[in-house]
């Protein structure tokens, strides 16, 4: 019965926003504008079905209804409550319908509250989102049904791929569909100006919220899933360029590069094309991604579905929506007025070479990703990894970086360098120094020597705006602005200790005996069998201990679930402030030794505390924004209703 | 820059964002020539030898019987063959779970001069739905074996 609810719920969301589409394309005319008034309340009751749907959906799975087809195929009635919850999503068809439940929910939320656009680009944007939308409904009701029965029902669940039965990797998807999909938005933003020539600094400040929302999502998405892959696949890697992480980068950087153009186009009413690009670019990113994940062409452990017809669906989706875009944007970007203009040594041209940069990156990683598509079409087998992303696109990101610590201090239409040189005296004697140190001390690479000298010059740069100022009185963007940057430096020096201090070491060692490894002493106490609500393990119990301190247990395990059958490797964690231990056990030999394989990784946990301090700047923008804007609306509500009075 | 006339601003911005990114893409493509890693089976890597220090994949089945492991206890070697060709491999590592004998892997690494085979990674079937691509690509009765080892 609720299966049944559910599919009825999407139908009729699917039918409300072809009504959204319509009602919303005709409003736009002379003779439709009595339907102006039905567009919003559309959107609105579209999103809540959607959302209904969505939660009959996790209802059939907390109860494990075998008699509907996905349940049964990817749920178990023996699995933590939890994991049935995130089997809802950890599955292509339940992950198509959060997809369009988001978009749904961002349309309807965008419809209710805003109100500083003029109304014809309003009814144009949510158009433009219905139209989004009902591709998506499409594919699900024609090609994904996930509300499917299956008659009779199966006797059991085929259970949930372990590696996704982790908490961390629970939530990792609805965030990342959060920032993927609430990308939308400013696609649907876009088209909306487009249409209605509207681009300016009020569009640029009603699409900012939005774009920063996204953005923060994507962030922790992407920050969450590399922590994921880092301790769950036992490889000791945090990053990986797997065709699905380049999918969440990919909309990643082209949010980044929005958000620094948005801001210009609200401050100076500069670079007013590019921006409405951008808002096209970075949602058609996450289309590509998720076609590049869903249509199973590309090798991945998330590649969830390989269907041809579903992989043909999306791609004419793709088509239809990037291609429709962009030819509305070549139609109507020359009459896109030129915005104002500034010098090149300026805020605006510091945030221009910024978005040139973060494209390029952009670029780079979309091309490698789809290089071994491009070569198979020539018959050739290859894939595309580290070696190849990592020095291309340190490149671009390294210039970037040198501009990121000049930026925020440079005025905005013109300014020289000569006024801020100073300023960025200690910042640069800091890199200086600290290359110069790193030369003499230790034997590096040329990507670790250039972050870790750069990451203390870049984190005291991105504090330097805050200099010389009323620290209560700063707004809370810019301290946004100064955690995401200081963020970045962080991060950097997480990413650049990781790879050049990290120590390995590989060994067989009897039941006793004790090996090092960087400044540990790791000694194997024993083996033990323990078991799990669905898995058995092999549990080993180990003593490690820091230059001689006082061991502390960690128990590496290597587990075998039963439904479905498989076995994964859980890698246990030992956090200090100054690095990681990391410890996977593997299998035992035939004379009785046991394989470890053990990792010191000096400061690699500042990777994410760097991902979690951009997301929390991008947060503390979002709400200066909103708060300013809440005060403005309240205080022009206040002189009308004195006016109102006065007029009485 | 102030002395180019403002009115051309447009044009310049668009030409160096141009020049930036066909830069990127000139360099990617150069990069992919040189970096992409082809993959093999048996076969073709002995008809046709990657340089030495080029980073290649080889596909194809553990040979029964061919699996060892040396006195470390953490190096392993073992015999991928195609049915055609046979190359040993040499690997330093845990194995992943699925990676055993008669069944199929596909290892990362490079052809020592020797002929031998040095894997830095190895990737074996994961899971029911996931094959590496390039496993799922070989011929039926490869596959046929694979299934049958497997299940």
């Amino acid at each position: 019965m609720i299966a049944e609810f559910g599919l009825a719920a999407l139908w009729l969301a699917a039918a409300l926003a072809g009504l959204q589409l319509v009602a919303g394309s005709l409003a736009l005319t002379a003779r439709g504008k009595d339907l102006a008034g039905i567009v919003r309340p559309v959107a609105v009751v579209q999103g809540v079905l959607a959302l209904i749907a969505f939660a009959a959906l996790i209802v059939l799975f907390c109860q494990t209804d075998l008699s509907v087809k996905l349940v049964a195929m990817n749920s178990h009635s023996a699995k933590p409550l939890i994991y049935k919850l995130s089997g809802a999503w950890g599955n292509h068809e339940g992950s198509m319908l959060l997809w369009v439940t988001v978009m749904g929910l961002a349309g309807g939320f965008v419809a209710l509250v805003e109100r500083r656009l003029p109304e014809q680009t309003m009814l144009a944007t949510l158009a433009g989102q219905a139209f989004v939308s009902l591709g998506f409904y499409a594919f699900l009701l024609i090609s994904s049904n996930p509300f499917e029965r299956l008659n009779p029902p199966a006797p059991e669940g085929q259970g949930l791929n372990p590696l996704l039965q982790d908490i961390g990797l629970a939530f990792h998807p609805p965030t990342l569909y959060l920032g993927y999909v609430g990308l939308s938005v400013a696609f649907s933003f876009a088209i909306g100006a487009l249409v209605t020539r509207e681009v300016g600094p009020a569009f640029a400040r009603a699409m900012r919220p939005w774009v920063l929302g996204a953005w923060i999502f994507l962030t922790i998405g992407i920050t969450a899933g590399s922590y994921w892959a880092y301790y769950e696949l036992g490889w000791g890697g945090w990053w990986f360029w797997d065709p699905v992480e380049n999918a969440s980068l990919m909309p990643w950087l082209a949010a980044t590069a929005l958000l620094h153009s948005v801001s210009v186009l609200a401050a100076r009413n500069a670079l007013r094309a590019w921006t409405v690009m951008l808002g096209v670019v970075a949602f058609s990113m996450s289309m590509v991604g998720t076609f590049l994940v869903r249509s199973g062409i590309l090798t991945s452990v998330h590649a969830f579905a390989v269907d041809p017809e579903r992989g043909t669906f999306i791609l004419a989706l793709l088509a239809i929506n990037i291609g429709g875009a962009l030819t509305l944007f070549g139609l109507r970007a020359a009459t896109v007025t030129e915005g104002e203009r500034f010098s090149v040594v300026s805020r605006e041209g510091a945030l221009v070479f910024n978005n040139v940069m973060l494209s390029a990156i952009l670029g780079i990683v979309l091309f490698g990703t789809l290089y071994p598509l491009l070569a198979e079409v020539m018959g050739a087998k290859v894939s595309v990894g580290p070696p190849y992303f990592n020095p291309v696109s340190a490149i671009f990101a390294v210039p970037m970086l040198l501009v990121l610590a000049v930026g925020p201090l440079l005025r905005w239409r013109r300014d020289s360098l000569a006024r801020i040189r100073w300023s960025m005296a200690v910042p640069a004697a800091l890199v200086v120094l600290s290359a110069a140190g790193l030369a003499i001390r230790a034997q590096l690479h040329i990507l670790p020597f250039i972050g870790l000298a750069l990451a203390g010059g870049l984190a005291v740069a991105s504090v330097l705006p805050l200099k010389g100022r009323n620290l209560a009185r700063v707004p809370l963007a810019v301290w946004g602005m100064v955690a995401a940057h200081l963020g970045v430096a962080v991060a950097l020096f997480g990413m650049a200790s990781e790879s050049a201090f990290s120590v390995e070491r590989l060994v067989a060692v009897r039941i006793g005996e004790t090996s090092e490894v960087g400044p540990w002493r790791v000694t194997l106490g024993g083996i033990e069998p323990v078991a799990g609500p669905n898995w058995t393990a092999l549990q080993a119990n180990m003593a490690a201990s820091y230059r001689g301190g006082a061991p502390v247990e960690i128990h590496p395990q290597a587990r075998s679930f039963w439904a479905p059958p498989q076995q994964t490797s859980e890698s246990s964690l030992l956090t200090r402030w100054n690095g990681q231990l990391y410890a996977v056990i593997g299998d035992q030999a035939e004379d009785g030794r046991w394989q470890l394989r053990l990792w010191w990784k000096p400061f690699v946990t500042l990777i994410w505390f760097g991902g979690l301090l951009i997301a929390l700047g991008g947060f503390l923008a979002l709400l200066g924004r909103v708060a300013s804007d809440l005060r403005r609306h309240i205080a022009r509500g206040k002189i009308a209703d004195r006016r109102m009075e006065q007029g009485r | 820059m102030s002395a180019i006339k403002p009115k051309h601003q447009r044009l310049v911005l668009l030409t160096i964002a141009l020049a930036a990114l066909i830069g990127a893409g000139l360099l990617a493509a150069w990069a992919l020539r040189n970096q992409a890693s082809y993959f093999y089976v048996p076969k073709e890597i002995l008809a046709d030898r990657p340089e030495p220090d080029r980073a290649v994949r080889l596909g194809g089945m553990v040979e029964q019987g061919s699996l060892k492991t040396e006195g470390d206890g953490v190096t392993i070697s073992f015999v991928v063959g195609d049915g055609q060709a046979r190359v040993p491999v040499r690997f330093k590592g845990i194995v992943p779970s699925l990676f055993k004998e008669g069944s199929g892997v596909v290892a990362e690494g490079k052809l020592g001069a020797d002929g031998t085979f040095m894997a830095d990674n190895l990737l074996a079937k994961h899971d029911e739905n996931y094959v590496p691509r390039e496993l799922r690509d070989m011929n039926e009765h490869q596959k046929r074996k694979v299934l049958e080892e497997t299940q």
